[in-house]
């Protein structure tokens, strides 16, 4: 298996305002403790280390690219 | 009170070294008699090697330092003759918790794996460690062995003259001179030797101070090992609480990084940080307290020619995960053996080479080890420290995150992978943890247990099929053990048979596997042993 970069989450606008709401009237500090929960919990789904070094990757180069 | 620690157990002697014109030279010498020196020169001596061991003082262990003690090097100390009495005065557990904040997150059993001789850790203050080894030191040299221990010898100067070392000491009578065909430095993370050689100690340094102090006291607590993390009476730190035998605590206050040391270590200050953490009505008296920083560093190479280091003279980590003198006696183990059949000629110098690649990947496993237990206790970022909170927190609801809390990777033995002394694996379907490099797992036979049967020379051992009861090759004699089905106890034939209807295992003197097959090949058998002694 390898990493999914194309779309693949159902009703896509749907997750992402569970996402923000998740954050809703949080203190700045709290949101950044649920995030690292969530990737914990997320990374830990996924399980493969070989996709996950590959998300990580991903991840990385859009940042690589900002700077 | 005249505790062991305070007992000069091999005071100065003058020895009749100091009274001759020429320097006398001797097989071995061993600098340091601490739980590295006083093992290797146990070993030697085993071996029927003849070894002097100086040390600058003449006790055992000052202060608090090592208290958890492993399977591998309790299996080790038994080869040596001294395992038994270090389980039986020890503290065994397996149990422990972990606090967060105010709460406590989990609790854990290490569950350790049955059909071990010994258990998977025991507790136990370094001083009662090293008095085992001197008890077991006197009786070699009560049996006649050719070992000598001397007090307030301290090592002043060495040279390499090629094909041996000068050793200058001094003692409270004046200097002297030895010569040793092989000198083993164990003097210590800041050993005197590696400068005076000008050899680097390069690593890291944790900017992190930890008070240690060992407390007696009547306590309810159980017999575990209990870490917090943040806890309310050392808030943003961490501390430890674990069980030593004779009623004593050893307790681990982090401190951060900018504190006065002095002032910390005042018993005014000491006392109501521990009665905050044990509760008011606790009583305690302080056996000893320090204030460390810890680094993790290794030396380059662990030979200088006739110079060879071992212990914390050529490595050290942070004692999270109780690495330094687990690994120290796993440096020994691996080296005796070898500088005994250089001695006796039947392996090649370059043998010794061989010790210094298995022990720098060992030495490079603990210190990766121990670094990332000391960053997970000390987060060195925002991030870090918000990643390692997440942990926390996610590990009191889910069981995910628990091996993800890293208070300590305990010592597990080193498996010398890719070292030019193994054979490469010949057993189909044999299992992972037995292949070439490991050291052998115990497991119960009829009578006894595997490793009583293992260890300071060369073994063949068989499983479920025949191989020669002797065998000579390049001078080296390979004994042999026969393992046949009636008697296999299933926990060996997961050990070291797997998927294989038979095994043939050749085992080196420290106990780890050289090479294996499915059945004998004397072809194959006699390269293994050759290339196992570094000739190939
Ligand atoms: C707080 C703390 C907790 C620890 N916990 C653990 C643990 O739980 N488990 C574990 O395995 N390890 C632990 N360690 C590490 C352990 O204490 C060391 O790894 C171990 O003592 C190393 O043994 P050594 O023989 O190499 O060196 P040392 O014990 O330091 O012995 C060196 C000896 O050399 C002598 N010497 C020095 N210079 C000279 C000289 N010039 N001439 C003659 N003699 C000399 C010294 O007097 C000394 O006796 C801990 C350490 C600390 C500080």
């Amino acid at each position: 298996m390898s990493l999914t970069l194309t779309p693949n989450i159902a009703n896509a606008d749907d997750f992402y305002a569970e996402l923000l709401a998740i954050h809703e009237g949080r203190s700045k500090a709290e949101s950044d403790a649920l995030n690292a929960r969530l990737i914990l919990i997320l990374a830990n789904h996924i399980g493969d280390r070989a996709v996950l070094r590959e998300a990580l990757a991903a991840a990385s180069q859009v940042a690589n690219e900002e700077t | 009170m005249n505790k062991i620690f305070e007992t000069p157990l091999y005071p100065y002697a003058r020895s009749a070294d100091q009274d001759v014109a020429e320097p006398v030279r001797h097989k071995a010498v061993v600098v340091g008699a601490g739980p590295i020196g006083l093992g290797a020169a146990i070993d030697l001596a085993q071996q029927g090697i003849e070894v002097v061991v100086v040390d600058d003082n003449d006790k055992v262990s000052w202060g608090s330092r090592a208290i958890c003690f492993a399977k591998r090097p309790l299996e080790i100390l038994d080869r040596l003759g001294c395992g038994h009495p270090m389980v039986d005065k020890g503290v065994v557990w397996n149990q422990g918790k972990v606090f967060f904040d105010t709460r406590q997150v989990y609790d854990f059993n290490l569950l350790p794996e049955d059909g071990h001789e010994f258990p998977a850790f025991i507790n136990l203050q370094q001083y009662y460690f090293e008095e085992y080894l001197l008890n077991r030191l006197r009786e070699l040299e009560t049996e006649g062995a050719s070992i000598e221990l001397r007090g307030n010898n301290k090592v002043l100067k060495v040279e390499d003259k090629g094909d041996h070392t000068t050793v200058l000491i001094d003692t409270p009578e004046g200097p002297y001179t030895v010569e040793a065909d092989w000198l083993i430095a164990c003097d210590g993370a800041a050993s005197p030797i590696r400068s005076m050689l000008g050899l680097d100690f390069v690593g890291r340094i944790f900017e992190d101070n930890f008070l240690i102090a060992d407390v007696i006291m009547e306590a309810e607590f159980p017999t575990e090992r209990w870490f917090w993390f943040d806890p309310p009476f050392n808030k943003g730190q961490s501390a430890l609480l674990h069980k030593q035998p004779d009623g004593v605590w050893r307790i681990d206050l982090q401190l951060g990084w900018d504190i006065d040391k002095e002032e910390e270590k005042k018993p005014e200050n000491v006392i109501p940080r521990l009665k905050a953490m044990l509760g008011d009505d606790v009583k305690f008296d302080l056996e000893w307290v320090s204030i460390y920083t810890f680094q993790c560093r290794r030396m380059e190479k662990f030979r200088h020619n006739r110079v060879i280091f071992a212990g914390d003279a050529a490595h050290q980590v942070s004692p999270f995960g109780a690495r330094g003198a687990n690994s120290g006696l796993q440096d020994t183990d691996n080296l005796i053996w070898k500088l005994k059949l250089v001695i006796d000629g039947l392996a090649p110098e370059s043998l010794l080479d061989s010790y210094d690649v298995e022990r720098v990947h060992g030495a490079d496993e603990n210190i990766l080890n121990s670094s990332r237990s000391t960053d997970f206790i000390t987060p060195k970022s925002d991030i870090s420290r918000g990643f390692r909170d997440a942990v926390l927190d996610l590990s009191e609801h889910y069981e995910f995150a628990r091996p993800l809390v890293n208070s300590g990777r305990l010592s597990v033995p080193c498996t010398y992978d890719g070292s030019a002394l193994n054979t490469p694996d010949a057993l189909p379907g044999g299992p992972e943890r037995s292949r070439p490099g490991s050291s052998c797992s115990d497991a119960p036979l009829d009578e006894g247990y595997l490793l009583q049967r293992l260890g300071n020379d060369f073994t063949l051992m068989a499983i479920n099929t025949d191989a020669p009861a002797e065998l000579e090759e390049s001078g080296i004699k390979v004994g042999s053990l026969s393992l046949y089905s009636e008697a296999l106890d299933p926990a060996l034939a997961e050990r070291y048979l797997g998927e294989a209807q038979s095994a043939v295992y050749l085992i080196r003197p420290d106990q780890h596997v050289a090479a294996r097959w499915e059945k004998f090949d004397e072809a194959a058998t006699r390269a293994a042993i050759r290339r196992a002694i570094g000739k190939e």
